[in-house]
């Protein structure tokens, strides 16, 4: 192996040993000469090539007398690798990422089953999410599912969606999607940084996680790991969110208000990001939905009424509910101190 | 049937954007949109060229690959032409474009896009009719009055050529070998896979 490699090493040092040789000897006139032969000066001597300049540059670019700074690129033969990006690329990771995901989810549902609240109910509950929580939970989801949805259009419409509806319909329908996507980014945005603020503090990683993580969160095996507020795999969802949230956010308003921040590259870096991130999301938010309400019994109440049934608590979020309990504990006598029995 | 190219002389192109104001003047295109448009390479040095840009009407086209919604169709001539009533104003076809043809209108919310706008080879919109919604919309309809686009009838130095892609081809042939030079037909590698063999 090491051998090979010395080879290898020899054989680029040689060509670059090469390159450099013929650029030193190379004689000016073999370019362009500055003279025509019958001594009359040649004005092309020096003119810039096309070939030479993709060559040497990524980008053909001049100077306009337009104040439009971008149409001062002549060429930019990146869009062809964006093509390829947008037509190849985005519509391979996107089925796999959220066909697969349906995929084991629909195999884990079949396998697994419901995760079932054992014992039963047991009648009392206890507040999981307050009316503000739930608030801004389900305002960044229905403008999620918008953006989702009229996001999968610009990718996989065309090929989908057109063909049943015809190109007037959809046409039209895109319209409506993409007004949607822009101004839904707003309040999803919103939405995301609120989540980011209001529940940073259950969210850091720490040593209870890791046991969680070793008895797979109790969805593989029959256990159940204790948590606080928030299990390693809603702190997975949480940075999820806010990581990818954030990278939709900030990716999809360049894309928004195009060329204020950017040049051509940069539009679609902006692209190539936004469109990955996108799709990954999408999978991730559908397994989120899947263990939110028909993957374990008793979950959905949380984010629907905000109140967990106890036994819920204790099966899967114990030491949150020890601590909810011995706040209670110790709020009581202080409320009793605050109203005089009179 | 002819396949229609742009060829743009950089050796006789002198930056006069007369063929940027012909098109405006012509189309009555807003403020804001330049369906061509005239870049200088190395500008105030030894070598400086000139070369006006527009759409080059490519064979197997990026933009209408990318298109969203499908709006790109190319004619019979090979211009490639798109359709207003069902573009969406995405920015996608300005990604993938070479050559920044692409114009969108600052009509939508926050300044954002409209429908995009491009050079037609002044052959109006999909529906061949020179009528004064296609106007507003495209643009005058040259072609189908048998005239070629007016920016290359326009030029001065007779650099901007339009036509036939064989003809303007032989043309620009037979000044470089006339001449003894050429920067070579600018733009026709990236977008017809080809260039001018001299």
């Amino acid at each position: 192996m090491a051998m090979h490699i010395g080879g290898k090493m020899r054989t680029i040092l040689a060509i670059v040993a090469l390159v450099l040789a013929a650029i030193v000897l190379t004689p000016a006139g073999a370019q362009a000469q500055a003279r025509n032969p019958d001594g009359s000066v040649n004005p092309s001597a020096s003119a810039v090539k096309e070939e030479q300049l993709l060559q040497e540059l990524q980008r053909i670019q001049g100077r306009v007398t337009i104040p439009d700074r971008k149409a001062a690129v002549l060429e930019q033969p990146a869009g062809r690798e964006w093509r390829e990006f947008h037509q190849v690329m985005l519509p391979w990771i996107g089925a796999i990422a959220i066909l697969g995901m349906l995929a084991i989810l629909v195999v884990f549902y079949l396998t697994r089953g419901m995760v079932r609240l054992e014992g039963g109910r047991s009648g009392r509950t206890i507040v999981r999410f307050n009316a503000f929580e739930r608030f801004v939970h389900w305002m960044t989801a229905a403008c999620f599912i918008v953006l989702a949805l009229s996001g999968l259009n610009i990718t996989f419409g065309r090929s989908l969606l057109l063909p049943l509806i015809g190109a007037d319909a959809f046409a039209a329908w895109s319209q409506w999607a993409k007004y949607a996507h822009n101004y839904l980014s707003f309040p999803f945005t919103l939405g995301v940084v609120l989540i980011f603020l209001m529940w940073i503090g259950g969210n850091i990683p720490n040593r209870t996680d890791m046991r969680w993580i070793k008895e797979g969160g109790g969805l593989v095996g029959g256990s159940h790991p204790p948590a606080h507020r928030f299990n390693a795999g809603q702190k997975m969802i949480y940075w999820i969110v806010v990581i990818g949230g954030g990278a939709v956010a900030v990716t999809g308003y360049i894309l928004m208000f195009p060329f204020y921040t950017t040049d051509i590259a940069g539009m679609q870096l902006a692209q190539v990001v936004h469109g990955v991130v996108a799709v990954l999301f999408v999978a991730a938010m559908l397994a989120h939905i899947y263990i939110g309400t028909i993957g374990m019994e008793g979950a959905f109440e949380a984010m629907g009424t905000g109140d967990v049934d106890v036994n819920w608590a204790q099966q899967h979020h114990a030491l949150w509910l020890e601590d909810q309990q011995a706040k209670e504990r110790h709020a009581m006598p202080r409320g009793a101190t605050a109203t005089p029995a009179e | 049937m002819a396949r229609m190219k742009f060829l743009c002389d950089a050796d006789r192109c002198i930056e006069c954007n007369a063929c940027v104001t012909a098109c405006k003047n012509e189309h009555e295109v807003p403020w804001g949109i330049n369906r061509r448009r005239v870049v200088t390479i190395n500008d105030g040095k030894p070598g400086e060229r000139s070369i006006s840009m527009a759409c080059m009407h490519c064979t197997d086209a990026p933009c209408a690959a990318v298109c969203p919604v499908d709006c790109f169709f190319t004619t019979a001539d090979g211009v490639v032409l798109h359709s207003k009533e069902l573009c969406i104003g995405c920015g996608y076809c300005f990604y993938a474009c070479p050559f920044g043809a692409p114009q969108y209108p600052r009509v939508g919310n926050f300044g954002s896009r409209g429908k995009m706008d491009k050079c037609t080879f002044c052959a109006g919109g999909p529906d061949p009719e020179n009528t004064a919604a296609n106007y507003a919309s495209y643009g005058t309809d040259r072609l189908i009055e048998g005239k070629l686009p007016l920016c290359a009838e326009m030029c001065s130095t007779k650099s901007l050529l339009a036509g036939d892609g064989e003809i303007i081809a032989q043309i620009y042939k037979e000044r470089v070998t006339k001449r003894g030079y050429g920067s070579g037909a600018w733009g026709w590698k990236t977008a017809y896979r080809e260039t001018v063999a001299i």
